[in-house]
């Protein structure tokens, strides 16, 4: 990767395919993968944010970042997906409530097989299928269209309710994804009411509480406080944990799926994650990286990247 | 289900026809948001415990939750009165029902000023702009029982999301039978060569009852036409009409703004420009009141159907003049 001023290297972007692809499901079930495994494909699942953002101008790229742990820990070992069969009636549900992620979301399917890796870089073009929030109708492997803050955990609802009609409830979970704005939505804590009052037995309900929104810090503009112990009063089984850390994620989502109701993990974690110049910083929701920070990031990641294979490599050999 | 000749309001047709959906179709699955005995779908929820959700006064839930359900393969009918429905959760049927495309149907009930009492917070009178202005959305007002019952059981051998505004009051019976379909969505139900009265919902009776009032006190023949789909709008069925009679009144239990009377006047103006004048809610609120009176006090009555069809009349002669293209009408 050339250097921050080299502007080559993020204007002529072409998708990387990951050289150690994802494991199939069966292959998942058989062998978990590891916490340094899962470490490492987020990494990846990092990288190919920052080239989509790069190349569309357009995009929030440091929320995509925020939960890129979580979902390479769905997408490559918790979740029960298969690209081949994305209509499978007994799949597990992943619901990206803070829709404003997507990227995220799309470069776990597009790794995982769900659409051509090439497909990545028509992010928020004018005919390409990914756009700018998730689209069921447009893209494979999305349950359902979000982008309006505050609906996700309750079709969540819906989507559990219909499972348990079909008698899908034991075996398929449903897992959203939310954000602190999500919080700030009053449908969010009528959708947690909804949960317990009919009793759902297969909801997990992430929170990627990142405390940076759009006008400040969550704290300044809307402060959400203590978002465990409003689940926990609206009578979800909570828990909180470090977001960027993989054992603890992996972990609490695991055993969210033994629980029989719904359950709330709230993921401590800092916006724009992985990349120094973003973490935690104000300032850049909704804003895509200018070039030069695109080249800076993806040296950064592809470094990190390069070590987290050696390390898998070196312990192997 | 046996068509009914009494007067009885529209929302008793959609609890009644909801639950035989419910009876015939494993997959139908109804909501409510604490208004189940007003919109009837009580019925469905005593019959079919497990497949009722009744969410409380939370209305945006109900329609998130309608999407999720959708999505899983389920047909979910959404009940509550038309100003939650369409007011307060515009944006849930916006994105997770419309934009997807996803088979929901919204039984919207107590819409109008007709609702009475309660007033102006729960008078609905935008909600037929609001959903016609919401892409692939469906919306549906039928004009009695027998026909709400038809509309409700068609919707679900159709695929596209729907809005369907049902009334409080009893009102008139107007189809001998239940009608076997809705059709395109315009019945004549009076046939006339003078002037075209354009109706839906509740105006229907009162059209026809002003229709009869022109005929006796003017000798003018009025055709009378019942929308019973809004959108999409039949475009020939009232060009038809237009074309022969030359001048219309539109008449509906809204604001003109928005509703039957642009859906019509813009078919007009593009195709056939002739005077069309309304009968609706102007820029105003309801109030409180019996429903009777409440129509009364905005003119929502055959009266004021047949005043508007007089001043239009007397347009008719200056301005109208035969169509200069469209579908041949003979």
């Amino acid at each position: 990767m050339g250097s921050a001023a080299n502007l080559a290297a993020v204007t002529h972007l072409r998708p990387v395919p990951d050289p150690k692809p994802p494991p199939k499901l069966a292959e998942r079930a058989e062998a978990r993968p590891t916490t340094a495994e899962l470490e490492r494909w987020a990494t990846v699942l990092r990288i190919d944010c920052v080239r989509m953002l790069a190349v569309a101008k357009s995009g929030h790229l440091d929320s995509s970042l925020s939960a890129a742990d979580v979902v390479a820990a769905l997408y490559y070992r918790v979740l029960r997906h298969d690209a081949e069969r994305p209509d499978w009636p007994a799949r597990d549900r992943f619901v990206l409530c803070k829709g404003h992620a997507a990227p995220i979301q799309y470069a776990a399917l597009a790794q995982h097989g769900y659409f051509p890796l090439e497909d990545l870089m028509g992010l928020r073009q004018i005919g390409a299928q990914l756009q700018g929030h998730p689209d069921m109708r447009r893209t494979a492997g999305i349950e359902v269209s979000t982008g309006s803050l505050g609906q996700g955990l309750s079709m969540c609802v819906g989507i559990c309710a219909a499972l348990r009609l079909d008698g899908l409830d034991d075996t398929a979970q449903v897992f959203g994804l939310l954000s602190d704005g999500d919080c700030q939505e009053g449908e969010t804590w009528e959708g947690a009411t909804a949960a317990v009052h009919f009793g759902v037995s297969n909801l997990t309900a992430i929170v990627d509480y990142n405390h940076l929104q759009t006008d400040g810090t969550t704290e300044e503009v809307m402060d959400v406080g203590d978002v465990r112990a409003k689940f926990e009063a609206f009578g979800w089984d909570a828990v909180e944990i470090d977001g960027h850390d993989m054992e603890q994620v992996v972990e609490a989502l695991e055993r969210s799926r033994t629980i029989r109701g719904p359950a709330a993990i709230v993921a401590q974690t800092r916006k724009g994650k992985g990349v120094s110049s973003m973490e935690g910083r104000f300032g850049f929701h909704g804003k895509p990286p200018s070039p030069e920070q695109a080249a800076e990031a993806l040296e950064e990641l592809a470094g990190r990247l390069e070590e987290q294979t050696r390390a898998l490599h070196g312990r192997k050999a | 289900m046996e068509a009914k000749t009494e007067p009885i309001a529209t929302r008793h047709a959609y609890g009644d026809a909801l639950a035989a959906l419910g009876e015939r179709h494993e997959d139908v699955v109804a909501l409510d948001a604490d208004l189940a005995v007003s919109t009837q779908s009580i019925k469905f929820g005593k019959r079919f415990p497990d497949r009722f959700f009744n969410v409380g006064a939370a209305e945006a839930n109900m329609m998130s939750m309608a999407c999720g359900l959708a999505a899983t393969g389920k047909v979910p009918y959404c009940s509550t009165f038309a100003i939650f429905a369409a007011g307060r959760a515009y944006d849930q049927v916006r994105l997770g029902i419309a934009h997807n495309e996803l088979k929901v149907r919204i039984g919207a009930s107590h819409g109008g000023v007709s609702l009475g009492e309660d007033g102006a917070s729960h008078q609905m009178i935008e909600d037929v702009a609001l959903m016609r202005a919401m892409p692939r959305m469906t919306v549906v007002i039928p004009a009695d029982y027998n026909q709400a019952y038809r509309a409700t059981m068609e919707s679900y051998d159709r695929d596209e999301p729907m809005y369907m505004r049902f009334g409080r009051p009893a009102t008139p019976i107007l189809y001998d039978e239940i009608p076997e379909t809705l059709g395109g969505g315009v019945d004549v139900m009076r046939e006339g060569k003078d002037i075209t009265l354009i109706a839906t919902g509740h105006m229907v009776w009162r059209a026809l009852e002003a229709a009869d009032s022109l005929e006796r006190d003017d000798g003018v023949e009025a055709q009378v036409l019942n929308v019973s789909i809004i959108k999409p709008i039949h475009s020939e069925a009232i060009l038809e009409s237009l074309g022969k009679t030359g001048v219309a009144v539109t008449a509906e239990e809204h604001r003109v703004v928005g509703g039957l009377a642009d859906a019509v006047r813009q078919l007009a103006a593009e195709q056939h420009p002739v005077p069309i004048f309304a009968v609706g809610m102007g820029d105003e609120f309801g109030v409180s009141g019996t429903g009777e009176a409440c129509m009364e006090h905005f003119g929502l009555t055959a009266r004021g159907i047949a005043d508007r069809a007089r001043e239009a009349l007397v347009l008719k002669p200056i301005v109208s003049r035969p169509p200069l293209f469209g579908p041949e009408w003979t």
